[in-house]
């Protein structure tokens, strides 16, 4: 520890790490448009400068180290005057059109422009003039709103490990784009949007389907029910002025029901039928000597990177579909039945945390004989928009229950919102198919939090079973070279694409950061904690849908309604 | 197609230094940097895709379409700009209804920008597979493509 001079007062420093870092730690605010907490510091903008005694030119703090004795100026006429016109250069080719742009008023570049006191035009520049991709289902990127801060870059590549997507061309013809300047829907893109999470502007956006939705309301011959998965209710209030991290299904449900839709069902519901058929593949795997470990497969950006870098696990995946999935499949084929619908008239709107989960919707693999079971997929942003458009004042509404037969849940359920929560879920379930008991200790402590790769061995009976929970795919990575290499200790690994899991994923509000990732993960926790029924063999409701329809888990109905296989994906990676 | 192992096998290391020498022995193999072969550098050095087609489009010299039968670069360095080579550009785009780096679909013409062919005196210059014609006008590149699809013809 040394101390060094920041605007004539002493802060402590530590040996190694960037001047922005101590900065921060001191409570002085630095602005700041290419940096990204926690991925190698790229100093591509230069909103950071700061001065520093002795040195001629203005430093980037956030990829300068600091050292002993140092004095520097974070706000001197100097500094604010390059920021300023830093703001002004990246403005002076931008398209301007704020008043139409899905990011007003959640814009970085607005809020320095206005920070910095940007007022009139100081530099005209040529205009930006590139095609729009709208190839892909999950996301849409507008080239022209760029301003090239390669935020978008590293997190494909250093948190994904995918790197769909890299800086093309040079100078004024830099942009961003695949290989070849494709587009997007045939690239290595695994559809995650965590690009679209830390895009500064809205060159990267979700695609959207409101309007869809909104014209299946609208329609008198549809019936229009809709699912929320486990993490929305948690994020969801984060736009409705709730606590962060608060949980507003109960309001939520309401305002659904305000908007319009016939029925309201918990995604958590089909996350229990998920648990009741992946804990079974797995006892049976186990017991037959099947391939192991098995992955799970209910996050879409994870089944994609698989099947495009490593074809050869394919095998590994389990061949349940995803809980958004199974319920698109019971709602069409179950609940049409008992309620009398042509299951063409049923229009099924899903609202998730994810971008991925539009691809997902669309996949031939997860649909009935070509018919989508989904039809529309919301992310957590479009929802808030929606109640937003239509007036709701959901703070006003009094809470109410999801409907029956798919609105009754375990935690468990509920805990698939969390990396590392599926794995808790089918470690309860599996023991109970195993031995007849539930847990002892049905609270997995090792394998929560927001590391990227847990690892515990957990007893099942007298089954000792090693077990992984993964997000982030670049830590996917890691954990599959280590079993290309021979590593064999683990039978069962959970792997979420987004890095926290579907409380981060790239659907949620814009403003996700770390702590308020935290504050989604202790209200999932604080329900798993306070609630009677958290197993999913438990819940009645499922149950009843074994009892009426499913017979039991792996059925033949099951494997037709449930399961899937995937194939070796051909993209340029 | 003629293997690229040969061009591999000289640099053994998975190093990403390598990526430029690579492309450049590849590309003054093939003629230009195909998909297969940046698929194959891809995985020897290895690197993802997205981040060679980065880097080979940063440079100017590396094109992503098979040269055509007569190859014509371009001048655009200082000497040649002052003397208008950027209408002659436009003038070669319209004319031959491709941009440059493209090749026409006959096979016949492709187009390739340079910063400078080390010619200043005979600005603007362009080169057609190697040979050089200087101070060139409207009327001249009528005059040069016109010989070249004749000469073309002629040789059946």
């Amino acid at each position: 520890m040394f101390n060094i001079e920041v605007n004539s007062n002493l802060i402590e420093a530590k040996p190694g790490e960037y001047i922005l870092s101590t900065l921060k730690r001191a409570g002085i605010k630095v602005p700041t448009l290419c940096h990204l907490e926690g991925l190698i510091p790229s100093g591509a903008c230069r909103m950071c400068v700061v001065e520093v005694e002795g040195m001629h030119d203005l430093i980037p703090s956030c990829a300068f180290p600091v050292s002993d004795g140092m004095k520097i100026k974070t706000h001197s006429a100097r500094v604010v005057k390059a920021r300023k016109t830093i703001v002004e250069l990246l403005l002076s080719n931008h398209p301007d059109d704020c008043l139409y742009c899905v990011r007003n008023e959640d814009c970085e570049l607005q809020k320095l422009a206005k920070q910095h006191g940007v007022i009139e035009r100081t530099f005209a520049g040529e205009k930006n003039k590139y095609f729009l991709d709208m190839s892909s289902p999950s996301i849409v990127r507008d080239p022209s709103k760029c301003i090239l801060c390669g935020r978008c870059v590293r997190v494909c590549e250093e948190t994904q490990g995918v790197s769909a997507i890299d800086f093309i061309g040079r100078g004024s013809k830099t942009r961003i784009g695949t290989a070849f300047d494709e587009g997007l829907n045939i690239s290595s893109c695994i559809n995650c949007g965590q690009c679209i999470m830390v895009c500064p502007t809205a060159a990267l956006r979700g695609q959207r389907y409101i309007e869809e939705v909104q014209e299946a309301l609208r329609d008198p011959k549809k019936h229009v029910v809709i699912q929320h998965a486990p993490a929305v209710s948690v994020t969801l209030g984060e736009t409705l002025n709730c606590k962060n991290g608060a949980d507003v299904s109960g309001i939520m449900t309401s305002a659904l029901r305000t908007l319009g839709f016939d029925r309201v069902f918990e995604t958590s519901f089909s996350a229990d039928l998920t648990i009741m058929e992946e804990a079974s593949e797995l006892v049976q795997r186990i017991k037959t000597g099947g391939t192991l470990p098995m992955f799970t497969s209910c996050s879409p950006g994870w089944v994609k990177f698989l099947e495009q870098f490593y074809p050869e696990f394919i095998p590994n995946l389990s061949t349940c579909k995803s809980p958004q999935m199974m319920l698109g499949a019971v709602i069409k084929s179950y609940y049409a039945e008992i309620e009398g619908i042509d299951p063409d008239d049923i229009y099924n709107v899903s609202v998730m945390p994810c971008v991925a989960k539009k691809f997902e919707a669309g996949r031939q693999e997860l649909s009935n004989n070509g018919k989508p079971d989904i039809d529309a997929v919301l992310t957590t942003r479009e929802l808030a928009m929606m109640i937003e458009t239509s007036g709701i004042e959901a703070n006003s509404l009094s809470p109410s229950i999801a409907d029956n037969p798919f609105g009754e849940r375990s935690t468990a359920g509920k805990l698939f919102g969390v990396s590392g929560g599926v794995m808790e879920a089918a470690i309860r379930t599996a023991n109970f198919l195993l031995t007849g008991y539930e847990l002892e200790q049905s609270q997995i402590l090792e394998i929560r939090g927001l590391d990227g790769i847990k690892e515990t061995i957990v007893q099942l009976g007298d089954l000792t079973l090693g077990v992984a929970v993964v997000s982030g795919l670049n830590n996917a990575r890691k954990i599959l070279e280590q079993i290309k290499k021979g590593r064999n200790d683990l039978h069962f690994i959970e792997v979420m694409s987004c890095p926290g899991g579907c409380i981060a994923g790239g659907g949620q509000p814009i403003k996700t950061d770390i702590e308020l990732i935290k504050s989604r993960m202790k209200s999932l926790y604080y329900i798993d904690k306070s609630e009677p029924v958290r197993a999913s063999h438990d819940n009645p409701y499922i149950k009843k849908l074994y009892d009426e329809y499913l017979e039991h888990p792996l059925s033949h109905k099951s494997h037709k309604l449930l399961h899937t296989s995937y194939s070796e994906r051909e993209v340029l990676i | 197609m003629i293997s690229n192992e040969k061009i591999l096998n000289k640099y053994p290391d998975p190093r990403r230094e390598n990526l430029i020498p690579l492309l450049q022995e590849i590309q003054e193999l093939h003629g230009y940097v195909s998909r297969e072969t940046i698929i194959e550098i891809g995985s020897h050095l290895p690197l993802p895709a997205s981040k060679i087609y980065g880097v080979a489009t940063f440079y100017n010299q590396f094109r992503f379409n098979p040269p055509g039968k007569y190859h014509i670069q371009i001048c655009r360095g200082t000497a040649c700009h002052v003397k208008g080579s950027s209408n002659v550009l436009d003038m070669l785009q319209r004319e031959l209804k491709i941009k440059a780096g493209e090749t026409t679909r006959d096979g016949m013409f492709s187009i390739e920008v340079v910063a400078c062919l080390g010619a200043c005196g005979l600005a603007p210059v362009i080169s057609v597979n190697g040979e050089f014609h200087a101070d060139v006008s409207s009327k001249k590149l009528q005059l040069i493509l016109k010989q070249l699809r004749a000469k073309d013809k002629g040789n059946g």
